[in-house]
């Protein structure tokens, strides 16, 4: 195929059937690096700009806490998953709230303004250094026949899907979950059965939170960490959010795991620098045709 | 059960738009609150339910300040409102909606609640895995009524309970309405509709421009000559 004298090289299948797999596992940490953008989203109706500064820290603490005290990166789960809820409760409880007097357009400025905060303190007290985690299992796995999988990747994938459906079940099932789920689409309403929606909302963010403390801890194994690595994620997270429906659970998981298969593919075949290009060109088409994503219901 | 407003001032947004209220209900009452479009109807109610906070003023329940206090503490105590254009969960099943009714008050005892609001609305029970949000006026109107009842009223709050529903149903929520409170429920319905709250209700105030302009029992105020002018044009 001629395309602007560039020859797309032609690969095997087992190759392209390896690639997606790939994809398949990056798109697991998208999706749960999206899902809390997406629940957030969804009921508070802001873009948290800070999600991926709060990735970012949720890293640092899962790699501190294996420098400092030998704890093992998924383990660390326990603690950074809790720490994240109370953290991101308090955040919005204590300061997003309180500043933006119930006007989206300032909570944006104030999450944004949180990120710039968390960004430049991490990078005066951790520096600008890459700091990695050696597992004694990270090159570990299994032979695939097309590919080879790191059992990393395998714990992000089960991670990511374990926790989606928790997050269902949660919404599904429990009073807390169901006043989520009214506060999303009928906030008087949700107060005059007597729900604290300003509680609500610190519950959505901590819950948004201890989603990317989770990633974090699937992440570290696998990923250097510096005071910039929470960009990696969240742009593309947003592009998920979009993708698969703004507010939407299946939306982020669906969402991630395509941007994440189309990602590797096109690293393939483009190359690992344009190969990025593909996640820009599968969003672009399906807003062109989706214009309320994949699983968004269109507004109005 | 009683509930006191005293001279309760009040504003949405930078509109004042209540200037002196008083009023009171007593255990076991229906009492109208009518007035036209942008009286201040639903701010009252509002300002009563904690979704506003007063000026100044005082409104008192069953003895105790509840000026001011955040809404799920109102809805604590036992002042249910079922708004203004229902307000379900558009997005949750009918089922869900009526959980979510008992989520501050009555959650103990939240089945067998259920069961008594079903025996009132059958029609709910037949619809129960349906959302809320496709369900038509008269049944959301409904819904909205049996969610407020899953708190265990000790006053429900009607906001325009029969806005927007055809005339067959009009009369027949007004006939429930009258039957909720024959069962003992003490009620604040808030209408347009004048002539038929006059005709279930014990007492009645009028507002006009953010003040009461009459009140009275219900059966001196339906021949009053000046409410019969201004409201039925007679």
């Amino acid at each position: 195929m001629d395309f602007f004298d560039f020859n797309l090289p032609s690969y095997g299948w087992s190759t392209v059937l390896g690639s997606a797999i790939s994809g398949v596992f990056l798109g697991s940490i998208y999706a749960l690096v999206a899902l809390g953008l997406t629940l957030i989203y969804g009921v508070l109706h802001i873009i948290n700009f800070a999600h991926g500064a709060l990735l970012m820290l949720a890293m640092y603490a899962v790699y501190f806490l294996w420098q400092a005290f030998g704890i093992d990166p998924y383990l660390a789960m326990l603690i950074v998953v809790p720490g994240g809820f109370v953290f991101g409760y308090l955040l919005q409880r204590g300061v997003i709230g309180k500043a933006s007097h119930g006007r989206d357009e300032i909570i944006l400025l104030v999450t944004l303004g949180i990120s710039i905060i968390i960004e430049n303190a991490a990078l005066f007290f951790f520096s600008a250094t890459e700091r990695s985690v050696r597992v004694p299992y990270d090159l570990d796995g299994f032979d695939l026949g097309v590919t080879f999988v790191v059992y990393p990747e395998l714990a992000a994938l089960g991670g990511s899907l374990l926790i989606t459906f928790l997050l269902w079940l949660f919404m599904i099932k429990t009073d807390t979950g169901k006043a989520i789920r009214a506060v999303a689409k009928e906030r008087q309403g949700a107060r005059l059965v007597g729900i604290n929606v300003d509680h609500i909302f610190a519950v959505c963010f901590g819950i948004g939170v201890a989603c990317v403390a989770a990633a974090a801890s699937l992440l570290v194994p696998t990923y250097a960490v510096h005071p910039q690595i929470g960009y990696l994620f969240v742009l593309i997270a947003f592009t998920v959010v979009v993708l698969g429906g703004m507010g939407s659970f299946v939306g982020a998981l669906v969402g991630g795991f395509l941007i994440g298969i189309f990602e590797q593919l096109g690293r393939l075949y483009l190359g690992e620098s344009l190969g990025v290009i593909t996640i820009s060109f599968i969003f672009i088409l399906v807003l062109l045709f989706r214009p309320s994503g994949l699983f968004g219901k269109p507004a109005g | 059960m009683t509930l006191q407003v005293r001279q309760l001032h009040a504003a949405y947004g930078a509109m004042k738009v209540l200037h002196g209220i008083d009023l009171e209900i007593s255990e076991g009452e229906i009492v109208a609150l009518l007035g036209s479009n942008g009286a201040g109807k639903s701010t009252l109610n509002n300002n009563i339910s904690g979704i506003y906070t007063p000026k100044s003023g005082d409104i008192i329940f069953d003895g105790q300040s509840i000026t001011g206090l955040p809404s799920e503490k109102v809805v604590e105590l036992g002042i249910i409102q079922v708004p203004e254009g229902r307000r379900v969960f558009p997005n949750m099943s009918v089922l869900e909606n009526l959980h979510l009714g008992g989520y501050r008050r009555g959650r103990n005892r939240r089945d067998q609640n259920l069961e008594r609001i079903v025996s009132v609305f059958p029609r709910l029970s037949e619809r129960f895995n349906q959302l809320a949000g496709t369900l038509s006026g008269g049944e959301q109107q409904m819904l909205a009524i049996g969610r407020g009842l899953m708190a265990e009223p000790k006053l429900l709050i009607l906001d325009e309970p029969s806005l927007g529903l055809s005339p067959l149903l009009v009369e027949e929520m007004f006939e429930l309405i009258a039957e909720l409170n024959k069962q003992g429920l003490s009620i604040f319905l808030v209408e347009q509709n004048v002539m038929q709250s006059l005709e279930i209700a014990d007492r009645a105030y009028v507002i006009e421009n953010g003040t009461v302009a009459l009140s009275g029992s219900a059966d001196e105020l339906i021949d009053d000559p000046e409410l019969r002018k201004t409201y039925l044009g007679l």
